[in-house]
C-alpha cells in the first residue's frame, strides 16, 4: 500500500510540474513572447552565475566533509606509495588551477555577455597568438607531468632489491592464497593440472620438485616492516586484482601469466592503529577486477610486523607437504630424518628470510 | 532573420515544387517503418535510443537502490524481478547483471547509435545540401540490423541464467566460462551475437555517412564551409569503421572459445573444481582487442557532442565560432590520437612497463587538443550577445562536465597515478562525467536546438529549463563526491561494502547519491513526457529559421519531405559561422558574398 501512496505522490508532482510549464506557454503568448523570452534569458543567466558560486562552495564543503575519510591523510604504508602520493598533489594543484580558471571564464562570461537590447556580439573568428599561446602552455604543463609521472612508474616497475621477501598470492573464486618459499627461498614448480592431487592440492603444487617439500601455504598475508616485498601473483579461474590499497599498489591476478610487483611496507599494523586512530585498523586486500558473483567479498588480510614477530609466525607454520604426506614429516617420525637429509639439501641453504 | 526567409521563399517561387519526390507513393510501411528517408530513420535511432536509455538509466536506479541501502529489502522488485529479488533483495548476481547491461545499454544502444545513429542520418544531408545518403538502401539497414541487434540484446534480459554480468567490458576468462558466473552462459552467447549485430549496423551507418560527406555536398560546399557538427560526425565514422571491427573480431573469437572449444584467451584454468584442457591462450589479448575498439568509442560517444555544441554555442552567441580551422584539426588530433592509447585501461595488467610509458605519453597528448577545443569554446562566448535557449544551456554544460571530467583523465593516464585509481570509483567519476553525462549533454543540446526541424513543433521550454537545471545540479551531485570515494581506494563493482574496514566509511554518502540518482532520473523522465507530448500537441514552428542561424537545414521548408528541399538545393557562397559580421546578425550560408563584404 505505501508503494501505490508513493507512486500516487510521484505522478501527481508529475502532472501539477507538467500543467504549470504547459501554463507558462500560455502565460508567455499572452505577455509577448519576445518579451517572455528576454525574461527567462535574465532567469537563466543569473541561475548559471550562481550556480558557479555555489558549486565552487559545495566543491570546498565536499572536501571538508571528505578529505578526512580518504588514504592521504594517513600517509603512504608504503616506501613507494609516498611517490604516488606526491605525484597526486602536484596534479591536484595543476588540475584545479585550470579548472577554476576555465569554470569560472565560462559561467562569468555566460552572464556578462547575456543578450542585451542593442548590443551586438563582436566578430571574433580566429587569432593565431593566443590558439599558439594555448598550445604550448598546456603542452608545457603536462610534459613536466609525464617525466614525473615516467620516473616514479620505471623506478616501481623495475626490478625489485635482490634481498626483498618473496610471496606468492593465488586469487580464486573468491578468497585469495598465499605461498611462502620457505628455507630456501625458492618456490616449488606448479602445474594447474596437477589441481587436487593429492586431494586438498589446491593451488597446484608439484610436490614432485622438491624446491616444494619446504613451502608454506596460508590464507592471511605476514609481512616483516621495512624489507622490500615481492608479490607473485597468480590466478586460478577468471581475472582478479590484488588490490592494496594502503600500499598504494595494485596488479591483475591472470590466469596463466604470472606477474610481479613490489613495495616496502614502513608501518606495522599495529603503527597503523595509531596513525589512523582506528583500532579495528587492518590492511585488506580487494580483489579489484570484476571476477563473478562473490567479487565484493574477495578480502584478504595483511599483517604488517616486526622481523621477529614474522620470523616467530613463519616458524609456527607447517609446509604444505607434510599435511599431503604426514609420513615424510621429520617431527613426526624421526626415522625419516636421516633419508630426507640427503635429499633436502636445499634446506640447508642459507635463510634469506632470516638475515 | 528577415533575410533567410526572404532569400528562401525565393527558392519556392522560382523552381515550384517539381523535385519533391512524388513519384513513388508512401504507404505506412515504406514512411514510417522501412524507410528510406535519413529523417525519419534518425527518428526512429532517436525513439528506440530513449527507450533504451529509460531502460539503461531504470537498472542504474535499481543498483543504486541496493548501493544506498545495503541492508534494506525492497518488497515490490521481488513482485518484478522473482528469483533475481529474493525477499526484495537483489542478488549479487542480478546486481552485476544490471551494472553490465547499464554499461553496454548505455554505452553501445544510447550514446553510439542514438546519439550519431539520430543526428548523423539527420543533420548530414540537410547541412551539406544534399537530398539524402548515399546509400538511403544501406542506411535503412543500419537501423534495422540496430533494431535486431536490440531484441536480441532485450531477449538475453529474460533468459533464465540472466543477461551478460561480467561487465560491459565482458573480459575472459569470466566471460568465456559459463561455470565462473552464470551471466556467463546462454546470457552472453546472445551478448556477443547482439553486439556483432550491432556493429554491422554501425559499419553500414559509418560507410554511408563518410561516402555521403565527400560526394554529395551541394556546390560552393567545400570541406572548409562544412559546419563543425558535420567534421564531429564525419571523423566519429572513421573512428568507427576503423575500431568496431576489432571489436567483431574479438566478440567472434570468444564465441569460439565459448562454444568451440578453441583456446584464444584461456589458459591454465580450474573453475568450480573442473581442470579446463585449455592451454597457450591470452586472457590479455581479448582486452587488447576490446579496448582497440573500446578507447576509440570513447570518441565515438564525445566528438559529436563537441561538434553539435560547437555549433550551438556559435549561433546562441550570435558570434562565429573561434579558431574554426584549429576545432577541425583538434578533431583530427584527437582522431588519432584515439587509436593510440588503448593500452591506457591496462596499466595494471602486468603489461610491458616500457609499453606502458609510450602510451602514458600519448595519452596525456590528447590533453592538448581538448585544451584547445575548451579554450576556444570560451572564447566564442567572450563578448557575444548570448541566448540562453534549452540547447545553449545544455552545451554550456558540456562544455562545464567536459572539464570537469577531462581533467581527472590527467591523473588516470599517467600510469604511476593509475596503480592507486585504477579501477575505484574515482574513474567511475570520470568516465561518467566526461563520456555520459557531457555526451547526453551534447545530445540534448541537439534534441532541443533540431527538434523544431525534425517534428515542426518546439519542446516545452519550462520543462526544457527545470530539465537542465535538475540534471546538471544532480550530475554534479553525484559524481563530484565519487572521486573521494575513489581516493579512498574504494573499488568499482562491489554489491556491498559493509564487511570491509577500508572501505565501509562512505555508507551515508552513498545513500545521499543514490537519492540524487532517483531525482535526476526522474527529471529525465520529465523530458520524454516533453518528448513524446511535443511531437503532437508541441507550440507550431512558424519561422523557418526560428534560431537565425547560418546552416543550410534551415533554408529547407518547415517540415521539409523526403528530398529536403522542394527546388533545387541551396548553393553555398560562405562558411557557416558569419555571425556579426559587417554589423549584420547573421548571413546565412547561402547568401552570395557581397562586392563591399570584409574579408575574415
Amino acid at each position: 500500500m505505501n508503494e501505490f501512496y508513493f507512486i500516487a505522490i510521484v505522478v501527481m508532482i508529475f502532472v501539477v510540474i507538467f500543467q504549470i510549464a504547459k501554463a507558462s506557454e500560455y502565460v508567455s503568448v499572452l505577455k509577448g513572447e519576445e518579451k517572455s523570452r528576454k525574461q527567462n534569458n535574465k532567469i537563466n543567466g543569473f541561475l548559471l552565475i550562481t550556480f558557479l558560486i555555489l558549486g565552487l562552495l559545495g566543491a570546498w564543503y565536499c572536501n571538508e566533509l571528505y578529505y578526512g575519510k580518504t588514504l592521504f591523510p594517513q600517509g603512504s604504508a608504503s616506501v613507494e606509495g609516498e611517490k604516488i602520493d606526491l605525484m597526486l598533489y602536484i596534479t591536484i594543484a595543476v588540475t584545479g588551477l585550470v579548472f577554476i580558471i576555465t569554470q569560472v571564464l565560462l559561467f562569468w562570461f555566460a552572464f556578462k555577455y547575456q543578450e542585451q537590447d542593442g548590443k551586438k556580439a563582436y566578430f571574433f573568428p580566429h587569432n593565431t597568438k593566443l590558439e599558439l599561446l594555448w598550445t604550448t602552455v598546456p603542452a608545457i604543463f603536462l610534459t613536466v607531468l609525464v617525466v614525473f609521472g615516467l620516473k616514479y612508474w620505471f623506478k616501481m616497475t623495475n626490478d625489485p632489491p635482490k634481498d626483498s621477501v618473496v610471496v606468492e598470492i593465488t586469487g580464486h573464486q573468491f578468497a585469495w592464497d598465499m605461498r611462502y618459499p620457505g628455507t630456501d627461498g625458492k618456490l616449488g614448480k606448479k602445474n594447474y593440472k596437477l589441481y587436487n592431487q593429492p586431494s586438498g592440492n589446491t593451488l597446484a603444487v608439484d610436490f614432485e620438485d622438491p624446491e616444494s617439500w619446504d613451502d608454506l601455504h596460508t590464507t592471511e598475508m605476514h609481512l616483516p616492516v621495512n624489507r622490500p616485498v615481492k608479490l607473485v601473483i597468480n590466478a586460478m579461474d577468471v581475472i582478479h586484482d590484488v588490490g592494496l590499497s594502503h600500499f598504494r599498489m595494485k596488479m591483475d591476478a591472470v590466469p596463466g601469466i604470472p606477474t610481479t610487483m613490489w613495495f616496502t611496507p614502513q608501518y606495522t599494523t599495529e603503527q597503523m592503529k595509531k596513525r589512523t586512530g582506528n583500532p579495528n585498523f587492518v590492511y585488506e586486500i580487494s580483489c579489484d577486477q570484476m571476477c563473478g558473483k562473490g567479487h565484493f567479498s574477495m578480502r584478504g588480510v595483511i599483517v604488517v610486523e616486526s622481523q621477529e614477530d614474522y620470523n616467530k609466525w613463519l616458524a609456527s607454520q607447517k609446509p604444505e607437504y607434510f599435511t599431503f604426506f604426514p609420513d615424510k614429516d621429520p617431527s613426526k617420525k624421526a626415522l625419516q630424518l636421516t633419508d630426507s637429509a640427503s635429499a633436502s639439501k636445499p634446506m640447508a641453504q642459507v635463510m634469506p628470510n632470516n638475515p | 532573420m528577415s533575410t533567410v526567409t526572404a532569400h528562401a521563399s525565393t527558392h519556392h517561387e522560382a523552381h515550384g515544387d517539381e523535385h519533391q519526390e512524388h513519384h513513388h507513393h508512401e504507404t505506412f510501411i515504406t514512411k514510417y517503418v522501412f524507410s528510406q528517408d535519413h529523417k525519419t530513420i534518425a527518428k526512429q535511432f532517436l525513439v528506440t535510443g530513449i527507450i533504451w536509455a529509460i531502460i539503461g538509466g531504470l537498472f542504474s536506479v535499481i543498483f543504486r537502490l541496493q548501493l544506498g541501502n545495503p541492508e534494506a529489502t525492497y518488497p515490490f522488485l521481488e513482485d518484478f524481478l522473482g528469483h533475481w529479488a529474493k525477499g526484495g533483495k537483489l542478488q549479487p548476481e542480478f546486481y552485476y547483471a544490471l551494472v553490465t547491461m547499464h554499461g553496454t545499454i548505455l554505452v553501445f544502444f544510447v550514446l553510439t547509435a542514438g546519439l550519431s545513429g539520430t543526428f548523423a542520418n539527420f543533420l548530414i544531408p540537410l547541412q551539406i545540401g544534399a537530398r539524402d545518403m548515399a546509400s538511403p538502401m544501406l542506411n535503412m539497414l543500419s537501423y534495422w540490423f540496430f533494431f535486431l541487434a536490440s531484441v536480441i540484446m532485450m531477449g538475453s534480459l529474460f533468459v533464465q541464467t540472466g543477461p551478460a554480468s561480467g561487465g560491459w567490458t565482458v573480459y575472459p576468462p569470466l566471460s568465456a566460462l559459463g561455470d565462473a558466473s552464470s551471466g556467463s552462459k546462454i546470457g552472453m552467447d546472445l551478448w556477443l551475437v547482439s553486439m556483432a549485430m550491432f556493429v554491422v549496423s554501425s559499419l553500414l551507418g559509418g560507410l554511408n555517412y563518410i561516402t555521403t560527406i565527400l560526394n554529395m555536398r551541394t556546390k560552393g560546399m567545400s570541406m572548409t564551409r562544412l559546419p563543425l557538427t558535420i567534421w564531429a560526425l564525419f571523423f566519429t565514422a572513421v573512428l568507427g569503421v576503423l575500431s568496431f571491427p576489432v571489436l567483431l573480431s574479438g566478440a567472434i573469437l570468444l564465441l569460439f572459445d565459448r562454444n568451440l572449444g578453441t583456446s584464444f584467451f584461456l589458459s591454465d584454468i580450474v573453475v568450480a573444481g573442473k581442470i579446463m584442457p585449455n592451454e597457450g591462450g591470452s586472457a590479455i589479448l581479448f582486452q587488447h582487442l576490446f579496448w582497440f575498439l573500446g578507447h576509440p568509442e570513447v570518441y565515438i560517444i564525445l566528438l559529436p557532442a563537441m561538434g553539435m555544441s560547437s555549433e550551438i554555442l556559435s549561433v546562441n552567441s550570435r558570434k562565429p565560432i573561434f579558431g574554426y580551422m584549429a576545432m577541425v584539426g583538434s578533431l583530427f588530433a584527437i582522431t588519432i590520437l584515439a587509436f593510440l592509447v588503448w593500452a591506457h585501461h591496462m596499466f595494471v595488467t602486468g603489461l610491458n612497463p616500457f609499453l606502458g610509458s609510450v602510451f602514458v605519453l600519448l595519452t596525456l597528448l590528447i590533453a592538448v587538443p581538448s585544451a584547445i577545443k575548451v579554450f576556444n569554446w570560451l572564447t566564442t562566448l567572450w563578448r557575444g550577445n548570448i541566448r540562453f535557449t534549452p540547447g545553449m544551456l545544455f552545451a554550456i554544460g558540456f562544455v562545464s562536465l567536459f572539464i570537469s571530467g577531462g581533467l581527472t583523465g590527467i591523473f588516470l593516464g599517467n600510469s604511476a597515478l593509475d596503480i592507486h585509481l585504477h579501477d575505484t570509483y574515482f574513474v567511475i567519476a570520470h568516465f561518467h562525467i566526461v563520456m555520459g553525462v557531457a555526451s547526453f549533454f551534447g545530445m540534448f543540446a541537439g534534441v532541443y536546438h533540431w527538434y523544431p526541424k525534425m517534428f515542426g513543433r518546439y519542446l516545452n521550454n519550462t520543462l526544457a529549463y527545470i530539465h537542465f537545471w535538475v540534471t546538471i545540479v544532480g550530475a554534479y551531485l553525484i559524481f563530484w563526491p565519487m572521486h573521494y570515494e575513489g581516493l579512498a581506494g574504494m573499488p568499482r563493482r562491489y554489491y556491498d561494502f559493509s564487511n570491509w574496514e577500508s572501505f565501509k566509511n562512505f555508507g551515508g554518502l552513498n545513500q545521499f547519491i543514490s537519492i540524487i540518482a532517483l531525482i535526476v532520473f526522474a527529471a529525465q523522465l520529465m523530458f520524454v513526457i516533453n518528448f513524446f507530448y511535443s511531437i503532437w500537441k508541441g507550440r507550431k514552428v512558424t519561422n523557418q529559421n526560428p534560431w537565425g542561424a547560418n546552416t543550410l537545414e534551415w533554408t529547407a521548408p518547415i517540415r521539409p519531405g523526403h528530398g529536403n528541399w522542394p527546388g533545387e538545393i541551396p548553393e553555398v557562397h560562405r562558411w557557416p559561422y558569419d555571425y556579426a559580421k559587417d554589423g549584420k546578425e547573421f548571413i546565412p550560408q547561402d547568401v552570395p558574398v557581397g562586392a563591399d563584404e570584409s574579408k575574415h
